[in-house]
C-alpha cells in the first residue's frame, strides 16, 4: 500500500514540500539547542519543565482518544464508525511519534536516551511510560495496517486482529493513566498531587482528541470529498460533549477541594493561574480565563441538540473546545505545577521563540506522518468504495 | 515456513545469544578487586545538624557556601538558570510549613541555609528513569553524571528545590583553571546537587561546609547514639524542612 | 521481474554505497599503530600494558560504578598494589599528556570519548 504515497495531486506534493521546509528550518533551531543547551528555552531552575513536556502530555491524550472510535465500533458493534476508524488510529500513530519527539527535544543529553533501556528502573513512572507508548504505537500500526489491507482486498479483517483491538482499548486508557502518574505521584507539587489527575487526563483527552479528529476530517471533506457519514459525526460529537462535561466537572471538583478545605498549598497554584501573585498578573492568567470562556461557550453550543447538530456551528464549537483543553493541559498544568515553586515563591516562565519553533518542528513532523498515513487510507477508501454515502 | 529458513533462523538466534554472552563476558573481565578507602569516614546514616543560632547574618554563611562551591567547581551562572549546591533564603521560604506571621525579627529578616536533604525516602531517586541518582548504603543521595539523560524528572520530584540543571555549559561560567583541579566539573544537560562531600568523606575529611563552619555545622552518624549529631539533637530543639511529606530529611536545623 | 533494469541498477548502487568503507579501508593502506609518548619515569601501569590496552574502557566503567555507587574507592590491582580510584587524580597523574597518549589511538581509531567535558584535562609539559 506504500506505493500510494508516490502518486498524488500537485497540491499533495506542495503540502509535503512545505512541511519538509518547515521541518528543516525548525531542525536548525534544534541544532542550536543541541549546541548551546536548553539555556535557549525559557525553562529555569524552578520551572524545570515547560512547553515540550506539556505538549508531550497533551498529545498522549490525543493518541489515547482513538479509543473513542474503537470502543463503540468493536465493543458495541456501532458500524457507522467503521469508515472513520482508520483515521483515528493513524492519528494516534502520528500523536505517539510527536510524544516521543517532544521527550527527545526536552532531554539535556538525548544521545544517552538508551540509558532508559540499558538501566531499566521499574520504580520510575517514566520507564512504564516508555513501555506503554511504544506498545501503543505498535498496536495501532498493526491494527491500522491489517484492517486497511483487508478493506483494500474487500475481505473481513482476520479474526486474530480482534485480540489486538481489544488490547488496544485497554492500552489506550493505560497510556494516559501512566502519563498522569508522572505528575500525580510527586510530593510537594500541590497542583499535581491529586488522585483525580488520571481521570481528568482521560476526560480531557476523550473530548479534545476526537474534536481534533473531527476538525481534520471536516478539512479532509472539503479537500477530497471524503464523507465520514452524518450519523458518525453526530455520535462522535455526543461523545465529545459528554467527555467535555465530565472534564469541566472534574476541574470544578479540584476547585472545591482546594478552596473549601482552605489549605494554602492547594489554593495557591489555582490563585496564581487565575489571578496572579501579589498583585502581579502573569501572562498565563489571560490564557486561563480565555480557556474558561471557550470551555463554557463550547459547552453552550454542544449541549443543546439543535445547536450541536448544526454542521455550520460545529467546527467553531469544536475549535473552542480544543483550544480550551490545550490551554488547560498544554500550559496551565505545567505552569501551575511549578508555580509557586518549592519555596512558595513565584519564578516566571514563558517559552522563548526558539522553544516555540522547536515545538512547531515537532508539530510539522506529526503533520507529515499524519498526511502520509491518511493519504494511504484515503486512496484505499476511494478504491474500495468506502469514500462516502 | 520453509524448513531451511527455520533452520537458518534457529542458528542465527543461537549465534546471537552466544555472541552477546561472549560480549558480556568481555565486559566483566576483571583483573583486580575493589575495597573502600582505609582512611575513609564511615557511617550507617550520615546526617547534618546546622546550628543556626551561631550565625548572626547572611555574611556568616558566606565562607561555607564559598568552600562548597570552590571544592566542587560549582559555576556562577547569572539569572534563574543558575546552579546552587548550598544557598540562602528567608525563613518562610525555607520552612514553608511554618506559616506563623508573628515571629521574632531574626526569623522575619534572617537568612537560612539550604542544601540537598539526603532524604531517607528520596523522591528524586524514586522517579529517576536511569538510576543516575541513587541512595548509597550510608544514606547519601548521590549522582552519576555520566548516566544522567537530563530529563529533569528528579527536579520535578524533589520537594526542596535542591537540584540544578546545567542549562548552559558550566565551564563558561567557571574560572580557568577551575577552583579545584582535583575535582571534575559537570557538562551541559545534566542535573547536579550537593553530595554531602562523599569524595571528601572517602579521604577521611569532613564536608567542606562543615570544615568551614568552625563547629556551627555538625556532621555525623545518625545511627550512632554517641555521635555529635545525635548529642546535638538530644540536647536541642531541631526542625527539618517539609517533614509532612515523609521524605525524612537528613539535614536538621537548630533554631 | 517487474522493472528489472531499475531494480538491478538500484541494487548495484546500494551495494556500491554500502561497501564504501571496505573500499576506503583497502585503499588507504595497512593500519599503522600510532607512536605513543609513555609517561616519563614510570615503568608500569596499574595492570599489564596488554590488559590496559584492551580493557581500559571496561576498567574505567567499573571504577566509576564501584567508586560512585558502592563507595569502593580503592582498587587492588592483580599484583596486590593499591590505587585510589580516580581518572583525574590517579590515571592522569602519570598520563599527563593526553594529546600524546589517549588521543593518538582514539583519533586513529575514530573514537571520540568526551572525558574532558567534565574531567579536567591536564595541561602536561609543553
Amino acid at each position: 500500500m506504500v506505493e500510494r504515497l508516490l502518486t498524488g495531486s500537485k497540491r499533495y506534493y506542495m503540502w509535503l514540500a512545505f512541511l519538509c521546509v518547515v521541518i528543516l528550518g525548525c531542525l536548525c533551531v534544534y541544532w542550536q539547542q543541541l549546541q548551546q543547551g536548553l539555556g535557549i528555552t525559557g525553562m529555569n531552575r524552578d520551572v524545570s519543565w515547560g512547553l515540550y513536556i506539556s505538549q508531550f502530555t497533551y498529545f498522549v491524550g490525543v493518541a489515547a482518544s482513538a479509543v473513542m472510535l474503537v470502543l463503540p465500533a468493536y465493543f458495541h458493534h456501532y458500524k457507522k464508525f467503521k469508515r472513520m476508524i482508520i483515521f483515528g488510529e493513524f492519528m494516534a500513530i502520528s500523536a505517539v511519534i510527536m510524544c516521543a519527539l517532544f521527550i527527545v527535544v526536552d532531554l539535556g543529553q538525548p544521545q544517552r536516551m538508551a540509558n532508559v533501556l540499558l538501566h531499566p528502573t521499574p520504580n520510575s513512572v517514566m520507564f512504564y511510560d516508555m513501555i506503554v507508548l511504544i506498545g501503543y504505537l505498535c498496536l495501532n500500526a498493526l491494527i491500522g495496517w491489517v484492517t486497511l489491507e483487508a478493506e483494500r482486498l474487500g475481505v473481513e479483517p482476520p479474526k486474530w486482529i480482534k485480540f489486538f483491538v481489544y488490547l488496544s482499548v485497554i492500552w489506550a486508557f493505560s497510556i494516559h493513566t501512566v502519563t498522569a502518574f508522572l505528575y500525580a505521584g510527586v510530593p510537594g507539587r500541590h497542583y499535581w498531587l491529586t488522585a483525580i489527575m488520571a481521570a481528568r487526563f482521560l476526560s480531557s483527552a476523550f473530548c479534545s482528541g476526537p474534536a481534533i479528529l473531527l476538525l481534520l476530517v471536516f478539512l479532509l471533506k472539503r479537500l477530497t470529498g471524503f464523507n465520514p457519514g452524518e450519523d458518525a459525526v453526530k455520535t462522535l460529537t455526543k461523545i465529545i460533549t459528554y467527555a467535555m462535561c465530565i472534564n469541566v466537572f472534574f476541574y470544578c471538583l479540584e476547585l472545591f477541594t482546594a478552596f473549601y478545605s482552605n489549605i494554602p498549598g492547594h489554593m495557591e497554584p489555582l490563585v496564581f493561574l487565575f489571578s496572579g501573585h501579589d498583585g502581579h498578573v502573569a501572562w498565563v492568567t489571560y490564557w486561563m480565563w480565555a480557556a474558561v470562556i471557550m470551555a463554557f461557550a463550547s459547552l453552550a453550543m454542544l449541549i443543546p441538540p439543535s445547536l450541536r447538530d448544526n454542521m455550520k456551528l460545529l467546527p467553531y464549537a469544536l475549535g473552542m473546545l480544543v483550544l480550551a483543553s490545550w490551554i488547560d493541559k498544554g500550559l496551565g498544568l505545567l505552569i501551575g505545577g511549578f508555580t509557586p515553586n518549592m519555596y512558595e515563591a513565584v519564578t516566571p516562565y514563558a517559552p522563548t521563540c526558539a522553544e516555540v519553533v522547536v515545538a512547531l518542528g515537532v508539530y510539522a513532523i506529526g503533520a507529515l506522518v499524519l498526511s502520509l498515513l491518511w493519504k494511504i487510507a484515503l486512496d484505499v477508501k476511494k478504491e474500495s468504495g468506502h469514500f462516502g454515502d | 515456513m520453509n524448513n531451511s529458513r527455520r533452520h537458518f533462523l534457529k542458528v542465527a538466534g543461537i549465534s546471537a545469544c552466544a555472541l552477546s554472552a561472549g560480549l558480556a563476558g568481555v565486559a566483566q573481565a576483571q583483573a583486580g578487586s575493589y575495597e573502600p578507602n582505609a582512611q575513609g569516614l564511615k557511617a550507617k546514616r550520615w546526617a547534618m545538624v546546622i546550628d543556626t543560632r551561631k550565625f548572626t547574618s547572611a555574611e556568616d554563611y558566606k565562607p561555607l557556601i564559598e568552600a562548597c562551591h570552590k571544592a566542587h567547581n560549582v559555576p556562577d551562572v547569572p539569572g534563574n538558570q543558575n546552579i546552587k549546591w548550598m544557598w540562602l533564603d528567608k525563613y518562610d521560604r525555607v520552612f514553608t510549613d511554618d506559616m506563623n506571621a508573628q515571629l521574632p525579627e531574626k526569623f522575619k529578616k534572617g537568612m537560612f541555609p539550604l542544601l540537598c536533604n539526603h532524604c531517607t525516602n528520596p523522591p528524586c531517586v524514586r522517579v529517576c528513569p536511569t538510576q543516575a541518582t541513587y541512595k548509597m548504603a550510608d544514606g547519601i543521595v548521590a549522582m552519576d553524571y555520566h548516566r544522567c539523560i537530563g530529563c529533569r524528572f528528579c527536579m520535578a520530584g524533589c520537594p526542596y528545590g535542591a537540584r540544578s540543571f546545567n542549562f548552559v555549559d558550566p565551564r563558561k561560567h567557571l574560572a580557568d583553571p577551575v577552583p579545584n583541579p582535583a575535582y571534575p566539573t559537570r557538562m551541559i544537560g545534566v542535573v547536579e546537587k550537593c553530595t554531602f562531600c562523599a569524595e571528601r568523606l572517602a579521604k577521611g575529611q569532613l564536608p567542606a561546609c562543615v570544615e568551614a563552619s568552625n563547629g556551627a555545622v555538625l556532621f555525623g552518624d545518625l545511627e550512632d547514639p554517641n555521635s555529635v549529631v545525635r548529642k546535638a539533637l538530644a540536647e536541642n530543639f531541631s526542625i527539618r524542612r517539609k517533614p509532612s511529606l515523609g521524605t525524612q530529611p537528613g539535614v536538621y536545623y537548630l533554631i | 521481474m517487474y522493472n528489472a533494469k531499475y531494480v538491478i541498477a538500484g541494487i548495484i548502487v546500494f551495494v556500491a554505497l554500502f561497501s564504501t568503507p571496505f573500499w576506503a579501508g583497502m585503499l588507504s593502506g595497512s593500519y599503522q599503530r600510532p607512536e605513543l609518548v609513555l609517561p616519563q619515569g614510570e615503568k608500569e601501569c596499574i595492570e599489564p600494558a596488554a590488559f590496559m590496552r584492551a580493557e581500559h574502557m571496561q576498567l574505567l566503567n567499573e571504577w566509576r560504578d564501584q567508586a560512585l555507587r558502592n563507595e569502593n574507592r580503592t582498587y587492588v590491582a592483580s599484583n596486590g598494589k593499591k590505587w585510589e580510584i580516580s581518572l583525574q587524580n590517579t590515571c592522569l597523574k602519570c598520563h599527563n599528556q593526553p594529546a600524546e597518549f589517549c588521543d593518538k589511538c582514539h583519533i586513529t581509531n575514530s573514537v571520540y570519548p568526551y572525558c574532558w567535558t567534565c574531567h579536567i584535562e591536564p595541561k602536561g609539559k609543553k
